[in-house]
């Protein structure tokens, strides 16, 4: 997908100015936060500890993460063993390169697709287009998406979460040239017998992986439409295209998982499906797909196994971050202008595609840690985006500004007769902006501040000095 | 005891008598009250930028000026935290000044945390009228656990009702230098926080740390709305 993260604050500001978008993304809140919520007390009451899962999935992902080679190579061995091919992608170009491969060695016209982030990292679509392969996105969102002229996902589990059901009623009438319905239900059953047909003649299923099991080389899919069965059973090629960290080791661990992640998902305590999927069709099998294929894409993660962001490779990619996030809440996810949005997309975007591409991203995000306290793995999030911002510092990727105000503010915060001077000074100074008000409705100093509130103004003393007077006295 | 008031930057500028009623609590508690008087900020600005040296920088002169007392109290949760829990790694490349500051970490309070769980204050120097509601600040909420000492201490003063907002617990928008970098941003999510204290209908809105107060007073009066918004220490220092 192509970058347009270093127009993070452009894109928010036209966000901001959206009154439709701003209305829809109201709904996040009540849609994922109170329902993750409720899922979450639900579950303690009936004796659970949601914070000693969260633990459990913490260390579970760190384990893998230890040995993520050897418990790639034992998945291999197993998939194998059940009929699979697996193919090792060092990038996105790489996964198209083989998944087009892959397409024309089994002479591929159409190809259907359940939902897969990492499909938009690798910009898959645009790929097997390209190469004259038809692809479908057929979950809902998606397939909304799709329809729309290949509109960029807001969301990672939510794609069209920016839309309202009006928006999608008109598009639908405008592409599927029927009455427009406003009825949810009977718009669903209209892009379902769309997909009906798609989902019959396709010669190839695309799907993501939730969850890998080294244990039995089986692959995890959550879902909640059925879409996800559909494309990995109907055709007779089956490509499963997911991250190499994606890796768990037992049918055991993926319960853990399961429980953790769907909880914080979508605040279900199960989805309404869950695939395992195991192997090729076997003799006397009634469905499944004659090729199996994994496409497992490395894309920048194994640069930072080693590093001191190791711990964002434990993301299970379940959006609590972004639906928690006061930011992602007030812009919405295209102003991240990537694949990935809100806490995680912000730590992730610099990391994957490069700094310099998404300076503003560390930077955009007030450290409230509200993300971090619902992170099923427990990813301290704020403190990666905090060691990004150290990151630009030490690369010299800061404005020249910014760098020359810390510096000075700094060197004169350690000198105490001088900031004293200088604060005794600044108050004065704005007590005299402020003329007898109570508030600065302009602050050249900080014109930031003011574009959307004022600047209370100073009581008009510093305490230092204050204070001293007090002692005198 | 000896307690070290640590003034806070925004205090010494803004609010000075945020920094008056504390000592004023302090002084309530039983506590003899001292003021360092080279102090100036505990670094925040810094290490939230990523400028790890000037923060460093800083953080060895807080622990100087500051390791001599036997507690050291911050009317701000944001800055205990960073005192307490952030010093330690900041230092942590430093043997001799990782140990200082970690002797001194356990020694740092937020206000209200001290008053109700060290010093056990127990008649409140205030006759604070109103109904009030109360912001709960993301740092002190999330790293040091300031949820009810703040209430419970409002809950002694007989004139005074809380009455919960909802979203109490939802970030305002400041994010310190966040508030003046994505001005647009910063100022859309504290109208929803401001909303939500309209909505409650308090005669003021009450919370712990300046910079968060600033902004929501910025955004009240913004949006036309006079309604007063204090610091917690005013309001049990019944010095308004
Ligand atoms: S960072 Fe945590 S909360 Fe965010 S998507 Fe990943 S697992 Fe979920």
């Amino acid at each position: 997908m192509e970058i347009k993260s270093m127009h993070f604050k452009a894109r928010a500001a036209a966000q901001l100015a959206n009154a439709g978008l701003q209305a829809n993304l109201k709904k996040v809140k009540g849609k994922f936060v109170d329902k993750r919520r409720d899922a979450i007390a639900d579950f303690c009451a009936q004796g659970g500890d949601f914070e000693a899962l969260r633990e459990a999935g913490e260390d579970l992902r760190d384990r893998v993460l230890a040995d993520l080679d050897l418990w790639l190579e034992k998945f291999e061995a197993n998939a194998t063993a059940r009929g699979a091919t697996v193919l090792w992608a060092k990038d996105g170009a790489e996964a198209c390169r083989l998944i087009v491969d892959i397409a024309k060695q089994h002479d591929v016209k159409k190809a259907t697709k359940s939902k897969s982030m990492l499909s938009e990292e690798a910009g898959l679509n645009q790929a097997l287009e390209a190469a004259g392969i038809q692809p479908v996105e057929t979950d809902l969102g998606e397939y909304i998406l799709q329809i729309n002229d290949n509109e960029a996902p807001s969301h990672i589990i939510a794609p069209v979460v920016h839309k309202s059901k009006e928006e999608i009623a008109d598009l639908f009438a405008r592409v599927h040239k029927k009455p427009r319905l406003t009825d949810i239900g009977e718009m669903t059953r209209e892009a379902r017998e769309v997909l009906r047909s798609h989902f019959l003649s396709a010669d190839m299923g695309i799907s993501g992986g939730n969850f890998l099991v080294a244990e039995t080389g089986s692959v995890a899919l959550v879902t909640n439409e059925g879409n996800g069965r559909m494309v990995t059973t109907v055709p007779k090629v089956h490509v499963v295209i997911t991250g190499i960290e994606k890796v768990i080791p037992t049918l055991e661990d993926l319960s853990l998982m399961l429980r953790l992640l769907i909880r914080s998902a979508t605040g279900q305590p199960i989805s309404n499906y869950v695939s395992l999927l195991t192997g090729t069709k076997g003799e006397g099998d009634f469905d499944g797909p004659e090729h199996l294929y994994y496409v497992l894409v490395d894309n920048g993660r194994s640069n930072l196994l080693a590093g001191e962001f190791n711990a964002m490779l434990r993301c299970i990619r379940c959006g609590a971050c972004m639906n928690h996030c006061p930011v992602y809440q007030a812009v919405g996810g295209h102003a991240y202008g990537w694949v990935y949005p809100g806490p995680m997309g912000s730590v992730l975007t610099p990391l994957f595609t490069g700094m310099k591409n998404a300076l503003d991203l560390p930077h955009a995000a007030t450290l409230c840690n509200q993300c971090g306290v619902v992170c099923p793995v427990k990813i301290p999030l704020p403190e990666l985006l905090r060691k990004l911002r150290e990151k630009q510092v030490e690369k010299n990727l800061r404005p020249l500004g910014e760098r020359l105000a810390l510096k000075a503010w700094a060197w004169v915060a350690a000198r105490p007769a001088l900031y004293h001077l200088g604060t005794r000074f600044a108050v004065r100074y704005l007590k005299w902006l402020a003329g007898g008000k109570q508030s600065i409705p302009v602050l050249g100093v900080a014109p930031e501040w003011t574009v959307g509130r004022d600047f209370p103004a100073p009581q008009g003393k510093t305490f230092r000095e204050l204070y001293a007077q007090a002692k005198k006295s | 005891m000896r307690v070290a008031l640590f003034v806070t930057c925004l205090v010494d500028l803004m609010r000075p008598r945020i920094g008056f009623a504390a000592i004023r609590l302090l002084e309530a508690a039983g506590c003899e009250v001292i003021v360092p008087e080279s102090q100036t900020c505990c670094g925040q600005p810094a290490f939230n930028s990523g400028d790890r040296a000037a923060a460093a920088m800083l953080a060895k002169k807080v622990v100087a000026e500051f390791e001599a007392h036997e507690y050291v109290v911050a009317p701000s949760g944001s800055c205990a935290d960073q005192i307490r829990n952030e010093y330690p790694g900041l230092l942590a490349d430093d043997p001799d000044w990782h140990d200082r500051a970690v002797a001194l970490a356990s020694r740092v309070f937020e206000l209200t945390d001290f008053l109700v769980n060290v010093a056990r204050i127990d008649k409140l120097p205030s006759d604070f009228t109103g109904t009030l509601t109360y912001h709960d600040s993301c740092t002190g909420l999330r790293s040091l656990g300031i949820k009810s000492q703040p209430r419970q201490l409002l809950d002694r003063l007989p004139g005074v009702t809380v009455r919960e907002m909802s979203g109490a617990e939802e970030c305002c928008g400041f994010g310190g230098t966040f508030s003046v970098k994505f001005g647009e941003i910063s100022a859309a999510i504290a109208e929803r926080k401001c909303d939500n204290i309209r909505s409650v209908g308090a005669d003021a809105v009450v919370g712990g740390d300046l910079g968060c107060l600033l902004n929501i007073e910025g955004k009240l009066r913004r949006m036309g709305d006079e309604t007063p918004v204090l610091h917690i220490a005013e309001v049990l220092a019944g010095s308004r």
